[in-house]
Protein backbone atom coordinates (compact mmCIF):
# COMPACT_ATOMS: atom_id res chain seq x y z
CA UNK A 1 0.00 0.00 0.00
CA UNK A 2 2.97 2.50 0.78
CA UNK A 3 4.17 1.85 -2.64
CA UNK A 4 1.29 2.97 -4.18
CA UNK A 5 1.00 6.06 -2.27
CA UNK A 6 4.94 6.87 -3.28
CA UNK A 7 4.29 6.16 -6.95
CA UNK A 8 1.35 8.32 -6.76
CA UNK A 9 3.83 10.87 -5.49
CA UNK A 10 3.91 14.06 -8.33
CA UNK A 11 7.02 13.97 -8.46
CA UNK A 12 7.60 16.57 -10.83
CA UNK A 13 6.13 19.83 -8.48
CA UNK A 14 7.11 17.84 -5.09
CA UNK A 15 10.41 16.57 -5.43
CA UNK A 16 10.94 16.71 -1.54
CA UNK A 17 8.03 17.35 0.77
CA UNK A 18 9.94 20.28 2.31
CA UNK A 19 10.24 22.50 -0.55
CA UNK A 20 6.58 23.30 -0.97
CA UNK A 21 7.43 24.66 3.04
CA UNK A 22 10.60 26.15 2.35
CA UNK A 23 8.48 27.61 -0.92
CA UNK A 24 6.35 29.10 1.48
CA UNK A 25 8.95 30.18 3.67
CA UNK A 26 10.43 31.78 1.25
CA UNK A 27 7.17 33.86 -0.23
CA UNK A 28 6.12 34.56 3.80
CA UNK A 29 9.92 36.41 4.35
CA UNK A 30 9.04 38.55 0.98
CA UNK A 31 5.94 39.37 2.77
CA UNK A 32 6.74 40.22 6.38
CA UNK A 33 10.54 41.42 6.24
CA UNK A 34 11.30 41.49 2.60
CA UNK A 35 14.52 39.61 3.23
CA UNK A 36 15.11 35.81 3.98
CA UNK A 37 15.84 33.37 6.80
CA UNK A 38 16.76 30.11 5.91
CA UNK A 39 14.31 27.55 7.37
CA UNK A 40 15.84 24.30 6.90
CA UNK A 41 19.38 25.91 5.57
CA UNK A 42 20.11 26.92 1.75
CA UNK A 43 21.75 23.77 0.04
CA UNK A 44 25.50 24.22 -0.04
CA UNK A 45 26.17 24.02 -3.92
CA UNK A 46 30.02 24.45 -2.66
CA UNK A 47 30.67 26.56 -5.69
CA UNK A 48 31.61 30.08 -5.87
CA UNK A 49 29.25 32.26 -6.50
CA UNK A 50 26.38 31.10 -4.59
CA UNK A 51 23.17 31.63 -6.54
CA UNK A 52 19.40 32.14 -5.92
CA UNK A 53 16.78 31.32 -8.68
CA UNK A 54 13.85 32.49 -8.62
CA UNK A 55 11.15 32.41 -11.02
CA UNK A 56 7.71 34.29 -11.84
CA UNK A 57 5.29 33.39 -15.35
CA UNK A 58 7.25 34.73 -17.62
CA UNK A 59 11.22 34.59 -16.57
CA UNK A 60 13.65 32.75 -14.33
CA UNK A 61 15.72 35.26 -12.29
CA UNK A 62 19.14 34.32 -11.49
CA UNK A 63 21.18 36.47 -8.45
CA UNK A 64 24.76 36.19 -6.94
CA UNK A 65 26.42 38.21 -4.80
CA UNK A 66 29.92 39.52 -6.50
CA UNK A 67 31.11 43.01 -4.54
CA UNK A 68 33.69 44.88 -6.58
CA UNK A 69 33.42 42.74 -9.53
CA UNK A 70 32.74 44.97 -13.18
CA UNK A 71 30.60 43.99 -15.74
CA UNK A 72 33.80 43.13 -18.29
CA UNK A 73 35.20 40.89 -15.68
CA UNK A 74 31.69 38.78 -15.84
CA UNK A 75 31.57 36.18 -19.11
CA UNK A 76 27.80 34.40 -18.77
CA UNK A 77 26.55 32.64 -21.64
CA UNK A 78 23.07 30.59 -22.04
CA UNK A 79 22.31 27.81 -23.97
CA UNK A 80 19.19 26.10 -23.89
CA UNK A 81 18.42 25.84 -20.37
CA UNK A 82 22.10 26.02 -19.11
CA UNK A 83 23.40 28.83 -17.71
CA UNK A 84 27.16 29.53 -17.20
CA UNK A 85 29.16 31.72 -15.44
CA UNK A 86 32.98 32.70 -15.26
CA UNK A 87 35.01 35.68 -14.54
CA UNK A 88 37.76 36.94 -12.42
CA UNK A 89 37.36 38.65 -9.04
CA UNK A 90 40.81 40.76 -8.76
CA UNK A 91 41.44 43.34 -5.49
CA UNK A 92 43.73 45.64 -6.90
CA UNK A 93 47.14 46.17 -5.14
CA UNK A 94 47.57 48.69 -2.56
CA UNK A 95 49.87 50.92 -1.41
CA UNK A 96 53.65 49.36 -1.40
CA UNK A 97 54.41 50.78 2.45
CA UNK A 98 50.30 49.21 3.47
CA UNK A 99 50.85 47.16 6.31
CA UNK A 100 47.66 44.60 6.99
CA UNK A 101 45.61 44.33 9.95
CA UNK A 102 42.80 42.51 8.27
CA UNK A 103 42.60 40.41 4.93
CA UNK A 104 39.48 38.64 4.67
CA UNK A 105 38.37 39.20 1.07
CA UNK A 106 39.38 37.05 -1.19
CA UNK A 107 40.18 37.19 -4.95
CA UNK A 108 40.09 34.84 -7.60
CA UNK A 109 38.71 32.70 -10.25
CA UNK A 110 35.29 31.12 -10.35
CA UNK A 111 33.39 29.41 -12.95
CA UNK A 112 30.00 27.98 -12.77
CA UNK A 113 27.40 25.80 -14.42
CA UNK A 114 23.44 25.78 -13.46
CA UNK A 115 21.02 24.03 -15.09
CA UNK A 116 17.23 25.79 -15.25
CA UNK A 117 14.19 23.82 -14.59
CA UNK A 118 13.29 24.60 -18.76
CA UNK A 119 14.00 26.25 -21.70
CA UNK A 120 15.12 29.62 -22.09
CA UNK A 121 14.53 32.28 -24.89
CA UNK A 122 18.44 32.98 -25.35
CA UNK A 123 18.23 35.48 -27.37
CA UNK A 124 16.77 37.69 -24.62
CA UNK A 125 18.68 37.43 -21.70
CA UNK A 126 19.69 40.51 -19.89
CA UNK A 127 22.12 40.84 -16.94
CA UNK A 128 22.55 43.51 -14.78
CA UNK A 129 25.22 44.33 -12.35
CA UNK A 130 23.58 46.89 -9.31
CA UNK A 131 25.74 47.22 -6.18
CA UNK A 132 27.71 44.31 -5.90
CA UNK A 133 24.76 41.64 -7.24
CA UNK A 134 24.51 40.08 -10.56
CA UNK A 135 20.94 39.88 -12.00
CA UNK A 136 20.56 37.59 -14.39
CA UNK A 137 16.94 37.93 -16.06
CA UNK A 138 16.13 34.98 -18.34
CA UNK A 139 12.82 34.87 -20.45
CA UNK A 140 10.89 31.22 -20.42
CA UNK A 141 10.75 29.92 -23.80
CA UNK A 142 7.37 30.54 -25.06
CA UNK A 143 6.98 26.56 -24.75
CA UNK A 144 8.04 26.52 -20.95
CA UNK A 145 5.32 29.37 -20.08
CA UNK A 146 2.15 28.52 -18.41
CA UNK A 147 -0.58 28.80 -20.89
CA UNK A 148 -4.03 30.40 -19.98
CA UNK A 149 -6.74 28.25 -21.18
CA UNK A 150 -10.36 29.34 -21.69
CA UNK A 151 -13.48 27.03 -21.38
CA UNK A 152 -15.77 27.29 -24.24
CA UNK A 153 -19.08 27.18 -23.43
CA UNK A 154 -20.69 23.89 -24.99
CA UNK B 1 49.71 38.63 -5.77
CA UNK B 2 50.76 36.57 -8.55
CA UNK B 3 49.45 33.32 -6.53
CA UNK B 4 46.51 35.08 -5.42
CA UNK B 5 45.21 36.18 -9.37
CA UNK B 6 45.01 31.93 -10.38
CA UNK B 7 43.50 30.98 -7.31
CA UNK B 8 39.68 29.78 -7.88
CA UNK B 9 37.29 31.21 -5.56
CA UNK B 10 35.68 28.69 -2.43
CA UNK B 11 31.88 29.52 -2.14
CA UNK B 12 31.71 30.65 1.27
CA UNK B 13 28.13 30.99 3.00
CA UNK B 14 28.04 34.32 5.09
CA UNK B 15 29.30 34.94 8.78
CA UNK B 16 26.25 35.76 10.71
CA UNK B 17 26.57 38.70 13.47
CA UNK B 18 26.09 36.65 16.93
CA UNK B 19 25.49 38.80 19.73
CA UNK B 20 24.20 38.85 22.92
CA UNK B 21 21.66 41.62 22.54
CA UNK B 22 19.01 40.58 20.16
CA UNK B 23 17.60 42.53 17.19
CA UNK B 24 14.36 44.25 17.63
CA UNK B 25 13.80 43.77 14.44
CA UNK B 26 13.69 40.37 12.26
CA UNK B 27 15.96 38.96 9.96
CA UNK B 28 19.58 38.19 9.80
CA UNK B 29 22.40 40.01 10.04
CA UNK B 30 26.14 39.29 8.72
CA UNK B 31 29.24 40.23 9.64
CA UNK B 32 31.09 41.67 6.10
CA UNK B 33 34.45 40.66 5.03
CA UNK B 34 36.93 43.46 5.46
CA UNK B 35 40.48 44.14 4.64
CA UNK B 36 42.13 47.16 7.09
CA UNK B 37 45.38 48.34 5.59
CA UNK B 38 47.87 50.90 7.64
CA UNK B 39 49.91 53.41 5.99
CA UNK B 40 51.81 56.62 8.12
CA UNK B 41 48.98 58.77 7.36
CA UNK B 42 45.62 56.80 7.26
CA UNK B 43 44.27 53.86 8.16
CA UNK B 44 41.83 52.16 4.85
CA UNK B 45 38.77 49.91 5.31
CA UNK B 46 37.28 47.90 2.73
CA UNK B 47 34.58 45.90 3.08
CA UNK B 48 32.48 43.94 1.13
CA UNK B 49 28.76 44.75 1.44
CA UNK B 50 26.80 43.81 -1.63
CA UNK B 51 23.52 45.33 -2.19
CA UNK B 52 24.02 48.19 0.12
CA UNK B 53 23.16 51.40 -1.57
CA UNK B 54 25.26 54.64 -0.44
CA UNK B 55 22.18 56.47 1.38
CA UNK B 56 21.21 52.77 3.41
CA UNK B 57 24.71 52.70 4.60
CA UNK B 58 25.36 54.36 8.49
CA UNK B 59 28.86 54.86 9.47
CA UNK B 60 29.68 55.66 12.96
CA UNK B 61 32.86 56.43 14.99
CA UNK B 62 32.07 57.41 18.30
CA UNK B 63 34.48 57.18 21.39
CA UNK B 64 37.57 55.30 18.86
CA UNK B 65 34.49 52.67 18.00
CA UNK B 66 33.73 52.39 14.50
CA UNK B 67 30.62 51.06 13.43
CA UNK B 68 29.57 49.96 9.32
CA UNK B 69 25.54 49.11 9.40
CA UNK B 70 23.94 48.63 6.07
CA UNK B 71 20.69 47.63 5.33
CA UNK B 72 19.82 45.73 2.02
CA UNK B 73 16.65 45.87 0.21
CA UNK B 74 15.60 42.37 -1.17
CA UNK B 75 16.23 42.50 -4.76
CA UNK B 76 13.22 39.89 -5.26
CA UNK B 77 10.06 41.20 -7.00
CA UNK B 78 6.85 40.38 -5.16
CA UNK B 79 5.52 37.60 -7.25
CA UNK B 80 8.70 35.62 -7.72
CA UNK B 81 8.77 32.15 -6.78
CA UNK B 82 12.37 30.69 -5.71
CA UNK B 83 13.74 28.19 -7.24
CA UNK B 84 16.31 27.35 -5.53
CA UNK B 85 18.03 29.61 -2.41
CA UNK B 86 22.11 29.30 -1.60
CA UNK B 87 22.43 32.38 -0.51
CA UNK B 88 20.64 34.44 2.50
CA UNK B 89 20.29 37.89 2.22
CA UNK B 90 20.23 40.53 5.55
CA UNK B 91 21.75 43.69 6.65
CA UNK B 92 25.36 44.06 7.71
CA UNK B 93 27.02 45.00 10.48
CA UNK B 94 30.39 45.25 12.23
CA UNK B 95 32.35 47.25 14.93
CA UNK B 96 35.92 48.04 15.07
CA UNK B 97 37.92 49.40 18.29
CA UNK B 98 40.43 51.83 16.76
CA UNK B 99 43.88 52.18 18.48
CA UNK B 100 44.72 55.23 16.66
CA UNK B 101 43.28 58.95 16.83
CA UNK B 102 41.47 59.55 13.80
CA UNK B 103 41.02 62.95 12.46
CA UNK B 104 37.14 63.06 12.30
CA UNK B 105 36.55 65.87 9.71
CA UNK B 106 38.78 63.85 7.42
CA UNK B 107 36.84 60.57 7.23
CA UNK B 108 35.95 59.79 3.33
CA UNK B 109 33.60 57.01 2.51
CA UNK B 110 32.83 55.83 -1.16
CA UNK B 111 30.68 53.01 -1.75
CA UNK B 112 31.31 51.64 -5.05
CA UNK B 113 29.79 48.03 -6.32
CA UNK B 114 28.66 46.77 -3.28
CA UNK B 115 32.53 47.30 -1.87
CA UNK B 116 32.92 50.39 0.84
CA UNK B 117 36.16 51.84 0.89
CA UNK B 118 36.63 54.12 4.28
CA UNK B 119 39.62 56.21 4.50
CA UNK B 120 40.71 57.21 8.32
CA UNK B 121 43.21 59.80 8.42
CA UNK B 122 45.22 59.76 11.56
CA UNK B 123 45.63 63.04 13.26
CA UNK B 124 49.13 65.21 13.14
CA UNK B 125 50.15 64.10 15.94
CA UNK B 126 49.80 60.12 15.54
CA UNK B 127 52.01 59.92 12.78
CA UNK B 128 54.90 58.81 13.47
CA UNK B 129 58.18 61.25 12.65
CA UNK B 130 61.43 60.20 11.74
CA UNK B 131 64.03 61.31 13.99
CA UNK B 132 67.40 61.86 13.01
CA UNK B 133 69.70 60.63 15.00
CA UNK B 134 72.56 62.89 14.90
CA UNK B 135 76.31 61.87 15.05
CA UNK B 136 78.62 63.09 18.01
Amino acid sequence: MLLRRLSDWPASRWASPFEELERMQGQMDRLTGGLSRGFFGEPAAGVFPLMNVTEDNDNFYVRAELPGLKPDELNISVTGDTLSLSGERKIPAEDEKAQYHRREREAGKFSRIVTLPSQVDTGKVEARCKDGILTITLPKAETAKPKQITIKAS
Amino acid sequence: MADTESKALKAKEKAEVTTPAEQTRPGVVFTPAVDIFETDKEITLLADMPGVKADSLNLDLHENVLSLDGDVQSPEGGDERDVFREYRTGKYYRQFTLSQMIDQSKIEAAMKDGVLRLRLPKVEAATPRKIAVKAS
